[in-house]
């Protein structure tokens, strides 16, 4: 926004002396302050942050998965140092927490899909869940093929 | 049904107050009263000094719009029968500055539409030929080109009260409807003005621009695609940087 000039009435204006809140300049606007806790104020706003705050989960995730990777090339017993450190309460609390905020993340990533690619296909647009679909499908057959494994290993 | 039902006002002077105070007046519930027809009864029988705007009262000019229970409504689409026994709080629309009462200051707004050039590029040719467009191109953008600047979105959107240099939902809506114009040369005019943080990577896709939009515009779906149109140009101007200075020229 503009900045605005504060309300004046120079002495040189001949109204100053007959009305001291007559201004002939710039309106006194109002500006609301916008307060820390804005998104408190309704659900749609709680989720936005809530979403926003899911990369920091994501970036949990990945440090994670890294010292996972550091792990198992270290050897036998660097890995069941980074098992024993995994699997404490607080630990796993944690990376419950981070499962959650990747579901999130990933559910919003999903749906933004179809906002952003506007497909037509003989002059009408593709439906959403022509775009998005694909997506969740390609998601839950990933998965199952990686709890299956982890499955017939344990 | 409630006779009357309770309407706490926003009122703000600004030769006499220092912030905004509520004003509580009791008006008759009609069927077929929206908001805009309990506010013109104040004005002609109880308060004649409730300011607000208003013209069209058929959703087509844009100009009653406030923020009805924190909700950015249009004044002439909101029934009173949709709050029951009220009270129904009405405010200014959020994220502008309130010159008085009810009406806000938008020149902030006219100045960031100006920059996404919102009409018809051109480079040569043309004259006074027309240019034919056939229905499947008008589909493109004719739902982003229903917009009635009423500013409903700004209101909504977080980001325009946390950056007052973000372009917003309305503008950038328009500015990609001129871009999807199967008759419009300005795209590539128009991106160098708008792919930045204060244009299109401002917006956050909180998405209750497109739900308060009281005509289907999608602004939040304009963006999006937008960006997406905004990082296929950065990944052309980093392969081939020499083609697309050509291209802008």
């Amino acid at each position: 926004m503009s900045s605005p000039t504060p309300a004046q009435t120079p002495s040189t204006m001949p109204h100053s002396a007959t009305s001291p809140s007559y201004t002939e300049f710039h309106p006194r606007w109002y500006r609301p302050k916008v307060s820390t806790y804005w998104w408190l104020g309704k659900w749609a706003y709680v989720k936005f942050i809530l979403r926003e705050l899911s990369s920091v989960a994501v970036a949990w995730t990945v440090a994670m998965i890294l010292l996972q990777v550091r792990a198992v090339i270290r050897g036998p017993e660097a890995y069941l140092r980074f098992e024993h450190r995994m699997s404490y309460p607080w630990m796993i609390a944690l990376n419950v927490i981070a499962f959650a905020f990747l579901l999130l993340h990933s559910v919003t990533w999903f749906n933004l899909a179809p906002k952003a690619m506007a497909v037509r296909v003989g002059g009408k647009r593709v439906p959403a869940v022509l775009i998005s679909g694909p997506q969740y499908l390609a998601w839950i057959v990933v998965s199952a093929i990686v709890f299956a494994i982890i499955i017939s290993r344990a | 049904m409630a006779q009357t039902i309770q309407l706490k006002v926003s009122r703000y002077s600004p030769e006499r107050d220092t912030e905004p105070y509520f004003q509580t007046y009791e008006v008759p519930v009609k069927e077929e009263w929206v908001i805009l027809d309990a506010l013109n009864y104040i004005k002609d029988k109880i308060d004649g000094t409730l300011t607000f705007r208003w013209s069209c009262r058929m959703g087509i000019c844009g100009s009653c719009g406030y923020m009805v229970n924190n909700e950015p409504k249009l004044g002439c689409a909101t029934f009173l029968t949709q709050y029951a026994s009220g009270p129904i709080t009405i405010e200014p629309l959020k994220n502008f500055p309130i010159v008085r009462d009810l009406v806000i200051e938008i020149s902030d707004f006219l100045e960031k539409l100006k920059k996404v050039k919102p009409w018809l590029i051109h480079h040569g040719g043309g004259g006074s030929n027309e240019y034919l467009q056939t229905p499947d191109q008008l589909e493109e953008f004719r739902q982003h080109s229903m917009c009635i600047n009423c500013l409903l979105c700004y209101a909504a959107c977080p980001i325009s009260g946390l950056d007052p240099v973000f372009i917003g939902p309305a503008a950038l809506a328009l500015a990609h409807r001129y871009n999807k114009d199967s008759r419009d040369q300005g795209s590539a005019e128009r991106m160098a003005v708008l792919s930045h943080p204060e244009g299109i990577w401002g917006c956050t896709f909180v998405g209750e621009c497109t739900r308060v939009c009281p005509k289907h515009v999608d602004p939040a779906g304009a963006i999006q695609q937008y960006k997406l149109a905004g990082a296929i140009d950065g990944i052309k101007q980093f392969l081939m940087p020499w083609g697309q200075r050509q291209e802008n020229r």
